[in-house]
């Protein structure tokens, strides 16, 4: 049986292409490929080094199997969600955005030089002025809940972009959904 | 989508100055009489006045092309209004009407012309552009008015708005507004990544051009009330401020240095402060900015959003935007902050208040039905009015004489939004003179 061989050479050849492709990053170099998971033989639970990021622009080689450097933003985005939704003019954090937000904080106190900045939107079914104050109180919402779990104020930032930047351009009920939100940026400090 | 952006210049310099003058009459009425013919602006229904407007003439071929211009701008002016129904040039029995002369009465009742504006343009030896122009009674066979502008440049397009002005204004006994500018933003790009930029136009959409770049998102502006001077907010991805634009030199201002994001600034009648909302740990409050010393009073300190401030014309109050009682509704206070009281209690979300400058009626935007709506009231929140109906209508911005709003409109989700002006009695609706997407529009005082 030699199946187990093809994917083996095939998963390296993918990894190397993709050290190619990012070969600016340093991380590239030093870190060898993971093992195939037929040989399991090395001391037990001892973690595989972290898989070289995706390249950036061609995220059908080497992101099936390699997950986000961790404490990257793509990291943060996946692994702890970068937005949060919120009900028709209401900016109270809602019990679906909860565990979002404590998975922000956590990995925020991980990340602990990470700066991030708040953006409150809004949906378009509104006056751009009253919707920028909303989409600001949305911003706000999340900075205290995350700061009422331990995040650092200094290091959060709150901006409004109100109704002028909507995520979805669809018209439908759920793409206004959608547009009410608070999207957590990474402004500085992350890795990868 | 989106039409193709049409290229507009950067503005280029602006302010030619006029000087204006009776006209010596002609042999017929030797003063400017009260005109029997009358609009009455304030009946149910409009009932446009027929009015003859001749090519005006001109002693060479390019003053008598200006003048055939200048007769044409006029009669646009007029026939936009809703009060005047300018009849086809075809049916004019009487020509070459000399402005020195009096008119034929007879010809001009015989097609129904209640009124005639008929003049001369003459280009001056220096460069200047003259007009004379006369508006009779035909009925009560007077002149009700003869006036002479002059401008130092060929700037003859605002003459004619001159014009327009004050035959409006004698036959309606109300300001005009056709000597105006209009500034609005200007959006391009897709909808999640829009480009928005500070566009400026006559109020007839001619001389469109752009006042900013389109490197930042411009939200708002609004003239101040000796029209030099643009006040709007200016949104980047981490900030957002209020600016100052001097539109004669282009330059501009941050308007002071509060903490937290200033938003939806307005000019006080005298143009000596800014009302502007500012959200400091999403708590949106008003404060009213002194722009000599730049010293700044927090008006309201309640926990709820407060914001859109607008004075009244004696600067006395602000009708604001507040959605302290549960919803965004309209409130009244005085400009210290006293005498908070709520004058919106319809059906529906109520934003966007703007105080008429004649201080007679508080335009708005109103939510209600799955529509949208401009809506007009009282400034003790009698006598509601709606005076429109689509998908999205917002920020209404009032004309100088208060009797024309212009406001944006989207027809549907994705329509690209446009300008749209109605009457205040909810007639004349029509399509702001820019086929392009625009928002936010603000109209300038009168021109001097």
């Amino acid at each position: 049986m030699t199946k187990g061989n093809l994917p083996v050479s095939s998963n390296t050849l993918k990894i190397l292409v993709a050290c190619a492709a990012v070969a600016a990053l340093s991380a590239c170099a030093s870190h060898k490929p993971p093992e195939p998971a037929a040989t399991n033989s090395g001391p037990a639970y001892m973690p595989p080094p972290p898989p070289p990021p995706p390249p950036p622009m061609h995220d059908d080689i080497g992101s099936r199997q390699t997950g986000p450097i961790p404490g990257s933003m793509q990291d943060f985005a996946v692994n702890a969600g970068d937005r949060v939704y919120f009900d028709y003019d209401q900016y109270s954090v809602r019990g679906d955005a909860a565990p979002v937000l404590d998975k922000q904080a956590q990995w925020l106190g991980r990340y602990p030089q990470v700066q991030v900045r708040i953006e409150g939107n809004a949906d378009e079914r509104g006056t751009r002025e009253y919707n920028f104050a909303l989409a600001a109180r949305r911003a706000e919402a999340v900075k205290s809940y995350l700061v009422g779990h331990g995040v650092q104020p200094g290091r959060i930032t709150t901006i409004s972009y109100g109704k002028e930047r909507p995520l979805d351009d669809g018209g439908s009920e759920a793409a206004m959904a959608k547009n009410r939100n608070a999207h957590t940026a990474i402004t500085s400090g992350a890795g990868g | 989508m989106y039409p193709e952006e049409e290229r507009l210049p950067m503005r280029p310099a602006l302010f030619a100055v006029f000087a204006l003058s009776l006209l010596t009459a002609t042999g017929a009425a030797l003063t400017p009489a009260r005109a029997a013919v009358e609009i009455n602006v304030n009946r149910g229904v409009l009932q446009p006045l027929p009015i003859a407007i001749p090519s005006m003439q001109g002693a060479d071929s390019r003053a008598s092309q200006l003048g055939d211009e200048v007769s044409k701008v006029v009669s646009a002016d007029l026939e936009r209004s809703g009060f005047f129904k300018p009849l086809s040039p075809d049916s004019f029995i009487q020509r070459g009407l000399n402005v020195d002369d009096t008119p034929n009465y007879n010809d001009w009742k015989t097609i129904n012309a209640q009124a005639l504006v008929n003049g001369r343009v003459t280009v001056e030896a220096d460069g200047r552009l003259r007009v004379d122009f006369r508006l009779w009674d035909t009925f009560a066979e007077k002149q009700i008015l003869g006036l002479q502008f002059i401008s130092t440049g060929e700037d003859w397009r605002r003459i004619a708005h001159k014009v327009s002005d004050a035959v409006y204004k004698a036959l309606t006994g109300q300001d005009g507004y056709f000597d105006t500018r209009i500034v609005f933003v200007s959006e391009s790009g897709p909808r999640k990544s829009k480009v928005k930029r500070l566009g400026i136009m006559d109020q007839d959409g001619a001389n469109p051009s752009y006042l900013t770049e389109g490197n930042y998102l411009v939200m708002t502006p609004r003239f101040s009330p000796n029209g030099r001077q643009i006040t709007y907010m200016a949104l980047r991805a981490d900030s957002a401020r209020v600016y100052l634009l001097d539109l004669e030199t282009n330059r501009q201002e941050s308007l002071g240095t509060f903490q937290g994001m200033v938003f939806a600034p307005r000019f006080s009648p005298d143009g000596s402060k800014v009302a502007l909302s500012v959200d400091r740990g999403g708590n949106t409050d008003i404060y009213v900015m002194d722009l000599r010393s730049r010293s700044s009073t927090r008006v309201t300190s309640d926990a709820a959003i407060d914001t859109s401030p607008s004075f009244s014309p004696d600067g006395r109050q602000l009708v604001f935007n507040s959605d302290r009682g549960g919803s965004p509704q309209l409130y009244v206070m005085n400009t210290d902050g006293s005498n908070v009281h709520r004058i919106s209690f319809g059906q529906g979300r109520y934003t966007t208040p703007v105080w008429s400058p004649k201080g007679d009626y508080i335009a708005f935007t109103r939510q209600a039905g799955g529509g949208f709506h401009i809506g007009v009231m009282k400034p003790d929140g009698s006598d509601e009015r709606s005076l429109t109906d689509s998908y999205l209508d917002e920020s209404p911005a009032w004309a100088p004489n208060g009797r024309v709003l212009i406001f944006s409109r989207e027809t549907g989700h994705g329509s690209g939004p446009r300008l749209f002006t109605v009457d205040i009695s909810g007639q004349n609706l029509r399509a702001a003179p820019y086929n392009l997407p625009a928002t936010d529009p603000t109209w300038s005082p009168l021109l001097k």
